[in-house]
Formats: structure tokens, C-alpha cells, sequence
């Protein structure tokens, strides 16, 4: 298995996929390492492309619809980029109970889109997910990675519209 | 690693602690980070050095002390004194009163029922050792059951002291450890795996996230043990992507682990060999279930598959898998140490030793607690809890997530096991605890239970695919004022269909939340069909609707 005749050309010389490749070297290219891959890909460069998911493919010897398979099954990834900034709300349930709803409502109210989506000056993307594990601190909201607690419609408001006028 | 060193290492760090001296204590778990714990450290750190103290001060990071919602919390190691909601502001403070009474303006009153009325077993190192540094762990008796285990126990004893304990799993089912172990001990196979399931998929739910955080040698030290009792010499720990500081303290102690030998080749110089790797999960809460968990493992779409063949005899890549969840693993170190019979002691017949919940929602004090098997949901709620804030009334308390139900007030008094809260038509679950007051409409709750389900189901089978789909269909309809009884009805029926022919337990549970509602809130559902009104006014029905259209 180790023995990489067959190794694809790095889709780039873009230094970044050394790391991909590092990732999977250090499974041996195996095809169970398929989900690790594909994480380091996203945390690199923030989303999954076709080029990367075909050298994903290509490297551990894969058919693409399996990748693809793989990669639209989890909710983690995404095959999109993302805006400038991201702002994540919880709707798991200690978020629900204690107004998470309006907290998205606001959000979607003054950035105009809807979770899943980006502004159209790529600025802000919003996305709603389930719990943190801060819930004893609900609601909860993710800025740019970082978890903000005990949030308030008001506070998000401010905290995006800020974020869209820089 | 000889039992020598051990010691000698647990020696030195229990001397430094002699030395005299104040050290603060921050904590560093993920809720207290949310609200800028980690500035906190820094700031005491230069106010130390400011004051002149660093040859007698230190400050040091450690995990969750419960108390989550009064975060950032910190703590004086010699004194037990408790500082509460914590800002740089006041380090400078804080360091100035070391050696003096503490400062009355933050300080957490440690005498209240919330830290008396806990029984910590598994959490109890929780906030008291620096999950950054195995030396601490160390001291803290870490790593003596294994070295027990190893030295002077063979696998069957081991597995024997898990059964006599009486220990269930904490991942939900509450299926006997023991008995699970012995299926794998005894399955034949060249190659055996141990997989410890942190995929903590409860929204709403953060036992095993702060767990691994605060305390993630000892998962690490249960899961070694179980490899000896099972003959397996290979775990993997599959944790969540969202928890990113689990992730990252998980890989640093298993460093830390085979660097002291503690992990790796020929254990304490036993003939016993065990390596662990990290999973990152993506998303995906039926990845929880045992048979998608492995699946994902393998790199594959998690999507669960028949039983039997069960895990422990064809399980990851067809060889036999012990799986158990975070706090199942985290028990095992304390009954190896002190005895089954020692844990058999708490709890109740049929539930023994403690559990850990995350309590959250409308109670005051919101946070991670570890309570004995037995206790009331009364004294969980209304004294270590604080009861409900703002004078509002309690309407029902939801434990089991998705797969659970909500429990109203006649079952307060009940005690907490496996048994009751089943008999009552919830579930123990992982140990998420939500709270809900009168401002919750119980129909909104059903229907936001479907809609994670609906989301959430794997596609595999037609029943939960297609069914929790048509139940949020018509739970939209009833909270949208527009339902007839014969609605309602079929409501019922597909409860009753998806919870029979579902492949795995995401869809045979899924009805639970909407059953547990219709046997207790009956009225409120009643309230949505026939006056077309919501009674906690959470529901946007009539002219409400009308206007925001
Ligand atoms: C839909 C679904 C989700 C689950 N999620 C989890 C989970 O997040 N964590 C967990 O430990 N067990 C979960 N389980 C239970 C596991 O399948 C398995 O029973 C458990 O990990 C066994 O460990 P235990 O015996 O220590 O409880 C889930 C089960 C189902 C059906
Ligand atoms: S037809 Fe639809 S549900 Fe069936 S396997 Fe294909 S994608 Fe899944
Ligand atoms: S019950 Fe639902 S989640 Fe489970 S296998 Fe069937 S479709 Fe998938
Ligand atoms: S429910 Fe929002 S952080 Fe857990
Ligand atoms: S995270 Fe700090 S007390 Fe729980």
C-alpha cells in the first residue's frame, strides 16, 4: 500500500497540499483514511473544491462519487466557500429553550440571507448548528470560530452589522 | 515506566504542593474559555509578577468546576476559596488578598447545595488537576489501576471487578459493562479493537466534551484497562469536530501517555501493548450508533447497520470491538482502585454509582453536575439547580435528547435510575438535563425534536426516513393552527409504525419526545386544534401568523 507509483500530481504548487498529503501518507493512503483527509483539507483551506475532493480520490484510489459521497454525508463539511466572517448560532436544545430562534431571526433580518448562505459581497456567512457543548451557557454563538455565551439578539445584531460595515 | 517511577513522579508533585505558597486555580474547559477565561490566567500571571510573588504564586489552568453559567471561575487551591464571573479587571485584586480573607465582591459561595449535594466519582479531578500536564493526573492516583491491573490482576479478574461493580453504560442503553466486556474477552479473533464513543451527539448535552477536557488521562487510563481485560491492543477515540479543545487535549495526553510509557509497547514492562488514536467525527449524530460510529472510523458514510452480528463479536474491520461511551470508561479507573464491590455500594438496585448531567435551560444554575444514582429529579432541579429564575413556574424537565421524553412535575419526587426514568416514559440517555418553564410550548418542543430527527436520519430506511419527515409535517401543521383531529390521529399512528420498523435506534426512538408530550400535554395539543391558539404563547397562530406573512 505504501508504495506510491502511482502518487497524483499535487493539483498545484500551492504548499498547503504537502499537509493534505502528509495526512494521508500518515495513514499508509489507506481509504479508511478517507474522513481525516478531507477534514485536513477543510481546516486548511476552509471548504472542500472538486479539485480537492479529485485529489482525495485520486490518492487513496477512490472513485470520486465515493468522496463526494462521503464528503455530502457529513454535516461538517462543506463544498462551498465561506464568507470573510462566520457566524455559527446552536439551535440544540439549551440554545432553542433559551432564544436562539430570535437570535437567528435578527441575524437573518439584518444580514438578509438565511443560515447556509453568504452575503453577496462574500462578507458574512451565517450557519445555524447543534450545540457547542457550552450549553450551560445558552445561547451560545460561534464568531469567526470563537464562542461567545449568553448572547442577545441585540449583542448579535451589533456584532454583525459591524462585521458587514468594515 | 517501573511502579518505581510512578510513584517517584507522583512524589515530586505532591511535595511541590507542601512547598506553601497560593496557587489560582483557572479554569480552562471550554464554557469558562467562552467567556474569556483564558484572559483571566494571563492577567493574574502579570499581576503575580507585578506583586512581586512569582517565587510563591503560581497560577494554573484547569477544568470544568461545574458552576459553568458563574464562569470564569477561579480558585484558590489551599483555601478552597471560589471567585466567581471573574474579569481581568479584578486579578490585580485578587492577587493583592492572597493570605488574607478572600474578596468578598466575587466570591461563590462553595456551601450551597450545588457543590454540597454532588457525589464526584468520575468528575473528581475535575477542576482540581491541569488536564495539560500528566503529572498531576499522576498524582491524583492516575494510573494505578492500570498498574494494578497489569501487575497483579488477570483479564478475567478485571472483567470481574466491572460486573461485580454493577457499572451500565453511560452512552444511553445502560447495558451491563461487564457483561459486554465478557462477550469480547471470549469472541475469537486475531485482532481485537476498543473504541470509546465521544461522539456526544445530545444538543444540549456536554458531559463527555468536559470529561475529556478536564480529566482526559483517566478515559485514556479505562480504555488501556479494557484493552487488557478484552485482549485488545489497538482504541481509537472518536470525538466530535465541535469540540476542537477535547480534540486537542486528547491528542496532547496520549502524547504525554506514551512518552512516560504509560501507552505504547510492553506496559510497566508487562507483556501487554496499547495504542490509541483519535477519530474526528463530522457531523453527523447517527455516527453516535455503534454500527455507524465503526463505519465512519473506517472512512465510510456512517450509516448504521443490522444487529446481529453485534460489535463485540464483528465490529471494526470485521474483528471484535468493545465500544463504550466517555463516562463508562471513566468509571473503570476508580473501580479498579477501590473495588466493584466499593461502587456497587452507591446508587440503587439496579443503577449503581453516580451520573453526570448537564444541566441547562431554564434553571438557575446551569452547569455539569454529578449526582448518586437515587436521587430526586426534585433536588436536582429545584436544590443543586437553585430552581427555576424569574419567578417563573417549572413545566417539565426533558433528559434523554431526541430519544427521550419530557418529565412534568407529578414525577419530581421519582429517583433517578434507568428503570424510572423509562417507566415514565424518558430515558437516562448521555445525561442531558433541560429544564423548561411556562414560556415553553411542549407541541414547539415535539416538533423540534422531529426536526433534528428528520434532519438527522440517516436515509437508510423508509420509515424513519420518510416518517419523521410526515410527523414534522403534521407537528407544523398543529403548531401552525391548521390541524384537524384526524390529524392528530395519524400523528399517533406514525408514532407508533416509525418506532416498530425503524432500523436503528435514531428512528425507533424518534417518536419518543412526541409520545412523552401527547400522554402529559395532551391539553396544549388540544389547545393548538381546536381554539387555534398556543398556550405558551410560543406558537405564531391566527392573526399573529397572519401579520409576519
Ligand atoms: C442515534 C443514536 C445515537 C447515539 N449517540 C451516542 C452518543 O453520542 N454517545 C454514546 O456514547 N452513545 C451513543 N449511542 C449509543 C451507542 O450506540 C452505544 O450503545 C454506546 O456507545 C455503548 O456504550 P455504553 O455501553 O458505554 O453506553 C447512540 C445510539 C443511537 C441509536
Ligand atoms: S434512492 Fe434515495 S434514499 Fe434510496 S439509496 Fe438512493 S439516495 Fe438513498
Ligand atoms: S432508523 Fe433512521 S437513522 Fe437509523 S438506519 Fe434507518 S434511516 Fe438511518
Ligand atoms: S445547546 Fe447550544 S451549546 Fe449546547
Ligand atoms: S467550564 Fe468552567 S466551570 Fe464549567
Amino acid at each position: 500500500m505504501v508504495m506510491n507509483l502511482t502518487k497524483p500530481a499535487m493539483p498545484s504548487d500551492d504548499k498547503r497540499w504537502k499537509i493534505v498529503n502528509a495526512t494521508m501518507r500518515r495513514h499508509g493512503h489507506s481509504q479508511h483514511s478517507l474522513i481525516e483527509a478531507l477534514h485536513t483539507v477543510q481546516e486548511i483551506f476552509g471548504f472542500l473544491d472538486e479539485t480537492a475532493l479529485k485529489f482525495v480520490a485520486k490518492s487513496l484510489r477512490m472513485p470520486l462519487s465515493k468522496v463526494y459521497g462521503v464528503a455530502t454525508f457529513y454535516n461538517f463539511f462543506t463544498l462551498k466557500p465561506q464568507g470573510e466572517h462566520t457566524c455559527v448560532v446552536c439551535m440544540g436544545t439549551a440554545c432553542y429553550i433559551k432564544g436562539a430562534p430570535q437570535i437567528l431571526e435578527a441575524i437573518e433580518h439584518i444580514a438578509k440571507i438565511k443560515p447556509g448562505e453568504t452575503t453577496a459581497d462574500r462578507k458574512l456567512t451565517v450557519i445555524s448548528a447543534r450545540c457547542f457543548g457550552s450549553c450551560g451557557l445558552a445561547p451560545a454563538v460561534a464568531y469567526d470560530g470563537e464562542v461567545a455565551a449568553k448572547v442577545t439578539p441585540a449583542a448579535a445584531t451589533e456584532k454583525i452589522r459591524r462585521w458587514m460595515n468594515s | 515506566m517501573t511502579p518505581e517511577e510512578l510513584q517517584k513522579i507522583a512524589d515530586t508533585e505532591l511535595e511541590a504542593k507542601q512547598k506553601g505558597g497560593h496557587t489560582l486555580c483557572v479554569c480552562m474547559a471550554a464554557g469558562c474559555v467562552s467567556t474569556q477565561s483564558d484572559k483571566v490566567k494571563e492577567s493574574l500571571q502579570q499581576a503575580i509578577e507585578k506583586h512581586g510573588l512569582k517565587e510563591t504564586c503560581k497560577v494554573k489552568g484547569v477544568g470544568c468546576m461545574g458552576l459553568c453559567m458563574a464562569g470564569p471561575l477561579v480558585a484558590v487551591e489551599q483555601t478552597g476559596a471560589l471567585y466567581q464571573m471573574v474579569t481581568p479587571q479584578d486579578a490585580d485584586e485578587i492577587v493583592k488578598n492572597l493570605g488574607k480573607p478572600p474578596v468578598k465582591r466575587l466570591e461563590c459561595d462553595t456551601t450551597q447545595p450545588f457543590f454540597t449535594r454532588q457525589k464526584k466519582i468520575v468528575l473528581e479531578n475535575s477542576g482540581i488537576v491541569d488536564a495539560e500536564r500528566i503529572e498531576e493526573y499522576i498524582a491524583a492516583k492516575g494510573y494505578e489501576a492500570l498498574l494494578e491491573a497489569l501487575t497483579s490482576m488477570n483479564p478475567a479478574e478485571v472483567t470481574e471487578q466491572v460486573s461485580k461493580s454493577g457499572l451500565r453504560g453511560r452512552g444511553g442503553a445502560g447495558f451491563p459493562t461487564g457483561l459486554k466486556w465478557g462477550t469480547v474477552a471470549k469472541a475469537r479473533g486475531e485482532r481485537k479493537f476498543v473504541i470509546c464513543n465521544g461522539d456526544e451527539g445530545d444538543p444540549g448535552a456536554f458531559m463527555d466534551r468536559s470529561v475529556l477536557e478536564s480529566d482526559p488521562h483517566r478515559v485514556l487510563e479505562g480504555m488501556a484497562i479494557a484493552g487488557y481485560a478484552v485482549g485488545a491492543s489497538q482504541g481509537y477515540i472518536y470525538v466530535r469536530a465541535e469540540y476542537p479543545l477535547a480534540v486537542k487535549r486528547l491528542k496532547d495526553a496520549i502524547k504525554q501517555a506514551e512518552r512516560h510509557g504509560l501507552l505504547g509497547h510492553n506496559i510497566f514492562g508487562t507483556t501487554f501493548s496499547f495504542n490509541i488514536e483519535v477519530r474526528l467525527g463530522a457531523g453527523a449524530f447517527v455516527c453516535g450508533e455503534e454500527t455507524a460510529l465503526i463505519a465512519s472510523v473506517e472512512g465510510k458514510r456512517g450509516q448504521p447497520r443490522p444487529r446481529p452480528p453485534f460489535p463485540a463479536e464483528r465490529g471494526l474491520w470485521d474483528c471484535p470491538t468493545l465500544i463504550n461511551n466517555v463516562e463508562t470508561f471513566a468509571n473503570i479507573p476508580p473501580i479498579i482502585r477501590n473495588g466493584g464491590e466499593w461502587f456497587a455500594g452507591i446508587g440503587t438496585e439496579k443503577g449503581k454509582g453516580t451520573k453526570v448531567f448537564a444541566l441547562a435551560g431554564a434553571v438557575k444554575n446551569t452547569g455539569l453536575i454529578e449526582v448518586p444514582m437515587g436521587i430526586s429529579l426534585r433536588e436536582i432541579i429545584f436544590e443543586i439547580g437553585g430552581g427555576i429564575p424569574d419567578g417563573k413556574k417549572f413545566k417539565a424537565v426533558q433528559t434523554g435528547g431526541p430519544s427521550g421524553g419530557c418529565i412534568p412535575e407529578q414525577f419530581l419526587e421519582m429517583a433517578v435510575d434507568y428503570d424510572s426514568l423509562a417507566k415514565v416514559g424518558s430515558i437516562m440517555g448521555s445525561g442531558g438535563m433541560i429544564v423548561m418553564d411556562e414560556t415553553s410550548c411542549m407541541v414547539d418542543v415535539a416538533k423540534f425534536f422531529m426536526e433534528f430527527c428528520m434532519t438527522e436520519s440517516c436515509g437508510k430506511c423508509v420509515p424513519c426516513r420518510v416518517g419523521t419527515k410526515q410527523m414534522h409535517e403534521l407537528l407544523t401543521k398543529i403548531t401552525g393552527g391548521t390541524a384537524t383531529a384526524g390529524d392528530l390521529a395519524m400523528l399517533e399512528e406514525l408514532c407508533d409504525v416509525v418506532k416498530n420498523t425503524s432500523l436503528c435506534g435514531l428512528g425507533m426512538t424518534a417518536p419518543n419526545p412526541v409520545v412523552s408530550t401527547l400522554r402529559y400535554f395532551r391539553d396544549e395539543y388540544m389547545a393548538h386544534i381546536n381554539d387555534r391558539r398556543c398556550p405558551a404563547g410560543v406558537c405564531k397562530i391566527g392573526k399573529e401568523q397572519l401579520a409576519t406573512v
